[in-house]
């Protein structure tokens, strides 16, 4: 019975289905009569946006219970990559391949379960275009379950870097308002937003397809087992590194490449934000974990200096810089480089505990950072401002909303008992393994993590109510208390018990690090 | 061989220089009324021809005329989308000619004679065959630029096509006579012979500088690329689709056999060169693209870089840059053909609009237009999942495969600079407000035109990818 069942392609199923989606809004959307000017009348529009919205809801839905199904399938106890699919495509090796292990069938789950809710954060803060918004979105999930699939480096990257363009698209289009001044021509920010994230992650991936390029041409294939298992010489291994990591700090991102995290995160709108820092970010660090480590062992190692120092000063610097905002987005947005700078410290530590840390933050950050994006996109619904000094005192008229604040804010710190604890406690016994002074400077940033998010904390929802604008303000409605409800319910689970999350890594991870200290010893390091 | 047997391997070529002169002399006599009916007849004439070339003996080798015409897997690959794109781009025109008053009927005939000296081009092993080629495609070229003889534009950028291309011709043969003089030869065969067996030919190479010079300006590969933006931008418009089209393909396809048959012996002598060529036009389709607002001169550009990507390939010298060559120029030419169909929709009461921001808020005012731009702009800049990705890929990894890693890094950065221009357009049609919609009826040339360009490069060729490197494997392989 189980047999037949993971015979089946669920892994394309899961992956294509809110294309699928996407195709029926299109469709839809093409039947709807339109004027001369493209213009729908009111009422078609409307019902056009509903099916839309429904649509979408119901397709997202549908793929995180068959995602979930999945995970019924999948046997955490095994290593190795299960509910395999090949099929021929480009011929030569490079074959449309998909397959899960411990390291991305949470990621899979992560994605689908986001994803719903991000349609739930949109469902009335758009309110143009909403059609084509809910497209955007169906067709970026398709291609983030694609990276998280892909068993194949040709498709992974084709995934990769397709989901550029959706993202681009939501940041552009439904991005917020004003005007950016940017070598000498004025254009609208969020247009400057979109254009830096696409060019800067664009020119970051490239390199990549460079590297793998001359991957195939030694190894014959784009097979991701195959070339783990490749040995690659330890010259090659040194610029293959580099070009990986080119494309993947970008992505995560790392200091100093970070720039266009908060200009991107302040423009998009509220889902995009909570898309963006819960998956598109891991994607850096699963890349890093699925290619770096494995497959380049000991330029890893040689360069594990390097993303130390870099981590360090992301965990530092970044939250400093996270001190001095004063939008409550842009605030996140650099909170979230210095909580990835202790994925990258833990992963590159090669120890058990590191890169279960990493994986475990990136889980939990996913939760955390999308929940604190809510979180702002409540406000910012009611008051159309992220600015901090904009807000005081909300505990006096939205109680719920300040005890969910403070729940998300506290796991962004790291309390014990949110899952936000045991990343980074994780992540630096990884670090002082290997370096206790790796591990005493990352600590620094768990003090200022605390610093920036309870100032925030307090400058928004604690102190007298002064502003009038704020008199009126409600409470968190039923559809933003389910959100993050649901969220804050996943942070507590992961929180106490993160025993189930990371005995599903641990196979995978097992394996890594035994090739891993495999290559490092067969070169006498 | 008899002659009838050989005339019997020249079928698709017999057909188009026969139907051409039938239909000069039908045209002649029924004027230009007769227009629209010698139209369809040429686009029969060239769908015909495409078939003869695929029903013919393309699996084999086969000389004819005493070595200077070759029929094999790499011509027929090559005439097949050449008569394919010479026919949309047939197609494409009637609405356009008949809103400017140019519905003439050397038009079409003139696009099949073209179409004729670019089968010789993809066929020709002597350089007389191949000046022969180059000569009978230019011609009509140079007259088809200048077709809209009362526009002043029009009339310049056929003298400044004709003036350059006579030059670049110059070249040619000036290069075909000293690389005869230092050989013996006009044959290719003989040629890689003589190159292959001395050790320094300097005036070989020489000659072969010269050579090269002279198809640089054909493909307009930088620095030989002065008159394309010019020409592009004052031809009537389906006339620069079909510029930017076939005849690309067909001087990249001569390139790539004169290089690698009868100049393989000499590889390390011109591989530097066409790496540099493949350099500048890359920079320089990247770079002198920003500052443009004219459409059409931004596509000059665009196609001035993707010459460049192209020569990555051939700069490879292998068999695998010459299949690359060829994947990269089929997905050129299909979705150049889409991008034209656009801009040819770009129709407003009172005449044809060129700017880019005629285009804005396209997304609003005429949503599968806009849909269609998209996908093909996104191929232009070769991002995944578009077909143009693949093209990208292939020759980078002939590149690398040849040890140029430098030229395929270059071509990374060039690639990453020229997403801006496109996205620009993107940001246009997605992010500004809408400017005064375009007529919405287009035709159904144009539509099929462009929604069969833009479905084939997502998601048709992506997920179909497999033959088309095969039937480019296979091609390449007969030339080596």
């Amino acid at each position: 019975m189980t047999e037949s069942f993971a015979g089946q392609p669920w892994l394309s199923l899961i992956t294509f289905a809110p294309l699928f989606g996407a195709l029926c809004i299109i469709a839809r959307r093409m039947m709807s009569r339109t004027d001369e000017n493209g213009n729908v009348a009111a009422a078609e529009q409307a019902q056009i946006d509903n099916t839309a919205r429904w649509v979408a809801l119901g397709i997202t839905t549908l793929t995180l219970l068959v995602s979930l199904g999945v995970y019924v399938l999948y046997d955490p106890a095994l290593s190795g990559y299960q509910l395999v699919e090949e099929v021929e495509w480009l011929g030569g090796g490079i074959n449309y391949k998909m397959g899960v292990d411990g390291i991305s069938i949470l990621f899979v789950l992560l994605t689908t379960f986001i994803m719903p809710i991000c349609i739930l954060a949109s469902w009335d803060s758009i309110k143009n275009r909403v059609a084509d918004y809910m497209i955007a979105f169906l067709v970026l999930e398709t291609l983030m379950i694609g990276v998280f699939c892909a068993l194949d480096l040709f498709l992974f990257y084709f995934f990769f870097e397709g989901s550029l363009i959706p993202m681009f698209l939501i940041i552009g289009v439904w991005g917020s308002k004003g005007t950016k001044e940017f070598g000498g021509i004025s254009m609208p920010s969020r247009v400057y937003a979109a254009l830096k994230f696409f060019l800067y992650t664009l020119l970051g991936s490239l390199l990549l397809l460079v590297a793998m390029a001359w991957m195939y041409a030694q190894a014959g294939t784009t097979d991701i087992p195959t070339l783990q298992n490749f040995e690659f010489s330890a010259g090659a291994q040194k610029w293959l590194w580099l070009a990986f990591f080119a494309s993947f700090a970008v992505k995560m991102p790392m200091w100093p490449v970070h720039t266009w995290l908060p200009d991107a995160h302040v423009q998009a709108p509220t889902a995009g934000s909570v898309v963006l820092a819960a998956i598109l970010l891991k994607m850096g660090g699963y890349g890093f974990l699925r290619f770096s480590l494995p497959m380049f062992p000991i330029a890893s190692l040689d360069f594990a200096p390097l993303v130390y120092a870099l981590s360090i000063v992301a965990i530092i610097y970044t939250s400093l810089v996270a001190l001095a905002q004063e939008d409550m987005k842009k605030l996140i947005a650099y909170s979230s480089v210095a909580h990835m700078g202790f994925v990258t410290m833990g992963i590159f530590t090669g120890t058990k505990q590191g890169i279960e840390g990493g994986l475990f933050q990136m889980l939990s950050h996913g939760f955390i950072s999308g929940a604190l994006f809510l979180c702002v996109g409540v406000v910012y619904d009611r008051m159309h401002t992220r600015e901090i000094a904009a807000y005081g005192g909300l505990v006096h008229r939205m109680p719920l909303y300040a005890f969910l604040f403070l729940f998300f804010t506290l796991g962004n710190v790291g309390l014990p008992g949110t899952s936000g604890f045991v990343g980074e406690i994780l992540a630096m016994t990884g670090a002082f393994k290997v370096n206790s002074w790796i591990a005493f400077f990352a600590a620094f940033g768990v003090i200022l993590s605390a610093a920036y998010a309870l100032r925030l904390y307090r400058q928004v929802v604690y102190g007298e109510m002064t502003k009038d604008a704020l008199m009126e303000i409600p409470d968190v409605d039923r559809r933003e208390l389910a959100m993050l409800g649901v969220l804050m319910a996943f942070a507590l689970f992961l929180g106490f018990n993160p025993g189930p999350a990371l005995s599903v890594f641990s196979p995978a991870v097992d394996v890594v690090i035994e090739n891993y200290n495999a290559a490092i010893a067969g070169v006498g390091h | 061989m008899g002659i009838f047997d050989t005339l019997s391997f020249t079928f698709p070529e017999l057909t188009l220089a026969i139907g051409a002169m039938a239909l000069l002399i039908t045209g002649v006599f029924l004027g230009d009324k007769s227009a629209k009916q010698i139209s369809m007849a040429c686009v029969v004439l060239l769908v015909g021809a495409a078939v003869l070339v695929l029903v013919g003996p393309s699996g084999t080798q086969t000389s004819l005329f005493d070595g200077a015409f070759r029929i094999d897997s790499f011509s027929s690959y090559c005439k097949v989308i050449i008569f394919g794109a010479a026919a949309f781009a047939i197609l494409m025109s009637d609405r356009y000619l008949a809103g400017e008053q140019l519905g003439r009927f050397e038009y079409p005939i003139l696009i099949i004679l073209a179409a004729f000296g670019m089968s010789l081009m993809v066929s020709a092993t002597d350089l007389i065959s191949l000046y022969m080629g180059v000569e009978t495609q230019s011609l009509a070229l140079y007259v088809l630029a200048a077709f809209n003889r009362e526009s002043q534009r029009s009339t310049e950028a056929g003298l400044k096509y004709f003036v350059l291309g006579a030059l670049s011709s110059g070249l040619l043969l000036y290069g075909a006579s000293l690389v005869y003089g230092f050989t013996g030869s006009t044959s290719f065969d003989e040629i890689a012979r003589v190159a292959t067996s001395t050790d320094t030919n300097t005036g070989l190479i020489i000659g072969l500088v010269f050579l090269v010079s002279g198809l640089a300006f054909k493909v307009s590969a930088a620095p030989f690329h002065m008159w394309t933006p010019d020409v592009y931008e004052g031809s009537p418009t389906p006339v620069t689709a079909l510029f930017a089209a076939a005849p690309k393909l067909a001087a990249m396809a001569l390139f790539t056999r004169v290089l690698t048959t009868s100049f393989s012996g000499v590889l390390t002598d011109w591989q530097p060169v066409i790496a540099m060529i493949a350099v500048a036009s890359m920079m320089v389709g990247a770079f002198s693209a920003i500052p443009q607002t004219n459409i059409k001169r931004l596509m000059a550009y665009s196609s001035i870089g993707h010459m460049g990507y192209a020569l990555i390939g051939l700069a490879s010298g292998s068999a695998e840059g010459v299949r690359s060559v060829l994947i990269y120029m089929a997905i050129y030419v299909m979705m150049t053909i889409g991008t034209f169909a656009v801009i040819l929709m770009m129709r407003r009461r009172g005449g044809m609009t060129e700017n880019i921001s005629d285009l804005s808020g396209l997304s609003r005012t005429n949503m599968p237009m806009a849909l269609i731009m998209t996908v093909l702009l996104f191929s232009l800049a070769g991002v995944p999942p578009t077909a143009g990705f693949f093209g990208k890929w292939y020759v980078f990894l002939a590149a690398v495969e040849a040890e140029l890693v430098w030229l395929a890094v270059v071509g990374v950065f060039a690639s990453a600079v020229s997403a801006f221009y496109y996205l620009r357009i993107v940001w246009f049609m997605w992010f500004d407000e809408p400017a005064p919609a375009f007529e919405r009826d287009s035709g159904p040339a144009l539509a099929f035109a462009a929604w069969g360009s833009a479905i084939l490069m997502f998601p048709l060729l992506t997920v179909f990818m497999g033959p088309l490197t095969q039937a480019a494997g296979i091609a390449a392989a007969s030339l080596f």
